[in-house]
């Protein structure tokens, strides 16, 4: 009944007395069980509601929650098999803040294994689907966040983002996935993957929305000293701000007329053509837009450079599974053992693979030329972009080449320019950058979603500029209306 | 003809309030796994947060050992996998130490050593672990409590300077304030490695490794079992092996194991802790905080001030006396007096009170009163001492004891006289003794009266000499 409606608009249906929170609350978790077998949204659906009445626009509104977010007393299993039991004593930060503007949390959702995967197909409790076509993935690793915003059970969702595991099943779900600056949103809490990458970001189905929840998230925190100082901003107010004359940029080599051309990729193609359309219109209501060019082999080593950086960082950070403390203890005669044991039958074939990779990457012999070289790859296009941001305001570019993979696609059709298109966000996560995703069109009856990513700590000029693309576009509001 | 070669790496758990990442309380406490935080045990999602008063304390510690400061705080992780590191790695300082190049110089015998400091760094403590025949238990009371690890550079030769090095490097760290440094609570505890080589040979020999000693008597007995045992060795032709050994009760060390590959650590910048500048403002301000230090301090003492030995290593090993007995001087009080009044009634009070300098009623500038009432001939020794317990009693300024109840010395000659003159005519027997058999009993039977009739107030030496002068004036009428 309420299925759907954004944070707005359930807003003043609450302030005006029509629905009440329990209500609400009760109807989300119809919508959540009713969708939960066909599309796999939710490691735990919660069927009592936690609920204070607060002073905030997020008061009484339900939302979701990616499984790695620390909820006392909530089960938080990383959707990974070593974590399967595990039942946090304590409240990320994001949570604690949630709970404070009156939020209500109804469950928490599937993810790729430990946030390592953009497929939403490796989470311990089954494979996630696109609610748009069931046959094709959401992506991830914020999968089920992803997809329950798409069916339009939560009007926002929360996940983390750190080569692009928001902002790109955003654009295959057809809905709003905003990174805010890094340090912005405090981390504690979140488990973490790669810490000099991760990104608590949020899904909602509008900017303002995503507006909205970034004011009650964002803020120093105590408890995580890579969080940056308040900057006393209402990024709400700041929607409305003048973007006219704003100048945009996108990177040739990304997604100029030539890669559309040269490719004979037809949903690339079309992907591209609908996005230099979007241009266009955009062109039309004052911003400029311009091309620009970077180093074809600089944006070629994104994706290693990504996988160096973060496996590294994830081999570490997860050294703390092994079943000692908390997880299901392994067996054998002594501690090496007992650990072995528990790390051998917690984690899939495919996140052992990542450590492996991660441990040798940092070896002292190897940290030179794989973790040394990926960090002044990442140096050089973190320069890169703060020289564009000197002329430009914010850089434009489409997610993908194209709408949801199916989930028996092959990797045949991988060509190198498109392993590009498909790897530039991690641009965002390398340089703490505000970065939005938002659906700009349809490929084959499938959202396509576009990309800002702004200076970093302009957090509220980004929204405001994906604002005015939303009103452009007119895309706004989108959710999958299977079912109904 | 062979000589010993030995690097030392002290661990010394910092003092502060909170534990070196979170805010979980640090103190000593045998109730198992209550100074814990969420943090301490590692779970999912937990991130450090760096405790600025350890960082302060290992910077200054640092500067008091002479070595150089880098501009930025950074952390590094060190990652390995053991029950006792709950994160599965530790947080520790790698690229950028808090100090390298020192050096503390030390005093062994006669002679001043200078020990090279190769780096001193802050990191956290793990768990501890108990072991029982089928289990073991996990304490995280100990799981990232401040540990601040100095490491020497392989400069010592022998178990006096490394035990001399150990004491003076406790001395500094209480000197500072920034340690407890109790070796029975495991708070300062040290890797010794040692090597044993020719004379003659340029190349260091086999080291052998010992882990974890806290008491300094064992570092002694170690190294000089070890020098002892790794030069038979070489002498008879053998080799000595690379391994880790203990020390034993015995006082000799056993082979723990064989030195394998050195472990990778896979070192690389903790990412969660933002690097932060030390100012030169910051520099300025903590090296102004770092005392004169021991060895000076006794130098000092031997060479202007004169002390006794004893006295030296006394008033130089600790700094709260050290302090105090400085500023007694700076008052202007005598030297000797002050060694004498702090020596006996100071000490005497803190050992029968059992209580801390500090917590004396009787400041610096009070006890330099004292003196000065004692070198200015304004009261005895004795009576100074005694002023001084009984304001210790009252805790009352001596001062105003002094004023309240006139405990002022009598000085004034006409006033001695008149008291003398009428003590003399009420023992006229023992004046006939002095004047007729020149027996001089007499004079100190009068001093004694004198002081006894003038409650102790008059002044000995002008007594005496008033006594003398009456004696002899009546001496010469009797003769006349």
């Amino acid at each position: 009944m309420y299925r759907g409606k954004s944070i707005t608009e359930l807003r003043s249906l609450l302030d005006s007395s029509e629905v009440t929170a329990e209500e609400l609350f009760s109807d989300a978790n119809t919508l959540a069980h009713r969708f939960q077998e066909d599309y796999n949204s939710f490691v735990t659906i919660l069927d009592t509601m936690k609920y204070k009445k607060r002073d905030s626009l997020l008061d009484g509104i339900c939302y979701a929650l990616k499984d790695n977010f620390s909820t006392n007393g909530i089960l938080t299993t990383a959707s990974s098999n070593i974590l399967k039991d595990y039942v946090p004593v304590y409240d990320a930060t994001v949570v604690r803040k949630l709970k404070n503007a009156g939020a209500i949390l109804l469950g928490k959702t599937v993810l790729d294994e430990l946030a390592m995967g953009g497929t939403g197909t490796t989470g311990h409790t089954g494979v996630v689907c696109n609610p748009w076509d069931k046959k094709r993935m959401i992506g991830g690793s914020s999968a089920g966040s992803c997809a329950c915003v798409a069916l339009g059970i939560v009007p926002f969702s929360i996940g983390s983002d750190t080569g692009d595991s928001v902002r790109k099943p955003a654009a295959f779900g057809g809905v709003v996935g905003f990174k805010p600056t890094y340090g912005r949103i405090s981390r504690y809490g979140l488990f973490a993957f790669a810490s000099s990458l991760d990104h608590v970001a949020m899904f909602t189905r509008n900017v303002l929305d995503a507006a909205i929840v970034t004011d009650v998230l964002k803020g120093k925190d105590p408890h995580d000293m890579t969080t940056l100082a308040n900057d006393e901003k209402n990024y709400v107010s700041l929607l409305n701000q003048d973007v006219k004359g704003k100048k945009l940029f996108y990177v040739k080599e990304i997604c100029g007329i030539d890669v559309m051309e040269q490719s004979d990729d037809l949903e690339l193609k079309e992907t591209l053509a609908r996005f230099h359309e979007v241009l266009d219109n955009i062109r039309k209501e004052g911003f400029e837009i311009e091309e620009v060019s970077i180093r074809k082999e600089l944006l070629e080593a994104i994706y290693p450079s990504y996988m160096s950086i973060s496996c590294a960082e994830a081999t570490s950070n997860n050294s703390n599974l092994t079943g000692i403390l908390f997880g299901p203890r392994g067996e054998g005669d002594t501690i090496e053992e007992i650990m072995f044991d528990a790390r051998t039958k917690g984690f899939s074939e495919f996140i052992k693979r990542r450590f492996v990779l991660g441990s040798y990457i940092l070896q002292k012999e190897n940290q030179e030329k794989l973790f040394l070289n990926a960090q002044r790859v990442r140096r050089m296009l973190v320069d890169q972009m703060n020289q564009f941001f000197q002329k430009y305001d914010a850089m434009i570019a489409p997610c993908s080449g194209g709408p949801a993979p199916y989930f028996d696609a092959t990797s045949e059709k991988l060509s190198d320019r498109y392993l590009i298109l498909e790897n530039h966000l991690a641009i965002g996560n390398f340089g703490g950058f505000p970065s939005i995703t938002l659906p700009y069109g349809f490929v084959q009856d499938m959202p396509v979603g576009l990309n800002i990513t702004g200076r970093v700590c302009e957090d509220d000029l980004v929204l405001a500029i994906a604002s005015h693309i939303e009103e452009i576009t007119g895309m706004k509001d989108l959710y999958c209306k299977v079912g109904e | 003809m062979y000589e010993a070669v030995i690097g030392l790496e002290v661990h010394c758990e910092l003092d502060t309030k909170s534990k070196n990442f979170s805010s979980a309380p640090n103190f000593f406490t045998e109730e198992h796994n209550t100074n814990v935080a969420t943090v301490d045990i590692g779970l999912p999602g937990i991130l450090p947060v760096a405790n600025k008063e350890a960082v302060r304390k290992s910077i200054l510690t640092s500067l008091a050992l002479h070595c150089e400061v880098p501009n930025e705080v950074i952390f590094d992780r060190k990652n390995y996998y053991y029950a006792d590191l709950p994160k599965g790695y530790q947080i520790t300082q790698n690229t950028k130490p808090m100090g390298v190049h020192g050096y503390l110089d030390i005093l062994v015998g006669k002679e001043i050593k200078r020990v090279f400091i190769h780096d001193l760094h802050l990191e956290e403590d793990t768990a501890s672990l108990e072991h029982y025949s089928k289990y073991s238990l996990i304490d995280y009371n100990r799981s990232g409590v401040p540990l601040m690890e100095i490491v020497t550079e392989p400069c010592l030769s022998s178990a006096d300077e490394a035990v001399t090095f150990l004491e003076d490097l406790r001395d500094i760290f209480l000197y500072l304030g920034v340690s407890e440094a109790k070796s029975n609570y495991g708070q300062m505890r040290c890797d010794v490695n040692i090597s044993v080589k020719k004379k003659e040979d340029s190349t260091l020999g086999t080291k052998v490794e010992m882990k974890n000693i806290n008491a300094f008597g064992d570092v002694r007995n170690a190294i000089s079992y070890e020098i002892e045992r790794q030069t038979a060795l070489l002498s008879k032709g053998e080799k000595v092996i690379q391994e880790t050994r203990r020390i034993a009760e015995d006082g000799k060390t056993y082979s723990m194991r064989e030195k394998v590959d050195a472990i990778d650590y896979k070192y690389f910048i903790e990412p969660n802790i933002p690097s932060t500048p030390i100012t030169n403002q910051e520099l300025l301000e903590l090296k102004q905080q770092v005392p004169v230090l021991k060895l000076e301090r006794y130098l000092k003492y031997i060479d202007e001030y004169f002390l006794k030995e004893e006295d030296a290593v006394l008033f130089s090993k600790n700094r709260e006396l050290s302090d105090y007995f400085e500023e007694v001087l700076s008052k202007g009080a005598d030297v000797s007096l002050t060694v004498n009044f702090m020596t006996t009634c100071i000490l005497s009070t803190l050992n029968k009170l059992e209580i801390f300098l500090k917590e004396l009623f009787i400041t610096p500038s009070m006890l330099s009163e004292v003196v000065k009432l004692v070198s200015s001939d304004k009261m005895s020794l004795d009576a100074a001492k005694k002023l001084l317990y009984e304001a210790i009693d009252a805790k009352k300024d001596p001062m105003e004891l002094v004023q309240k109840k006139g405990l002022n010395q009598i000085n004034d000659r006409d006033v001695l006289s008149k008291l003398i003159c009428s003590l003399m005519d009420q023992n006229l027997e023992v004046v006939r003794q002095y004047v007729e058999d020149g027996n001089m009993s007499a004079v100190n039977f009068f001093v004694g009266q004198t002081m006894k009739t003038s409650n102790r107030q008059a002044n000995p030496n002008l007594s005496r000499e008033i006594i003398l002068e009456e004696l002899e004036r009546r001496s010469d009428k009797n003769g006349s």
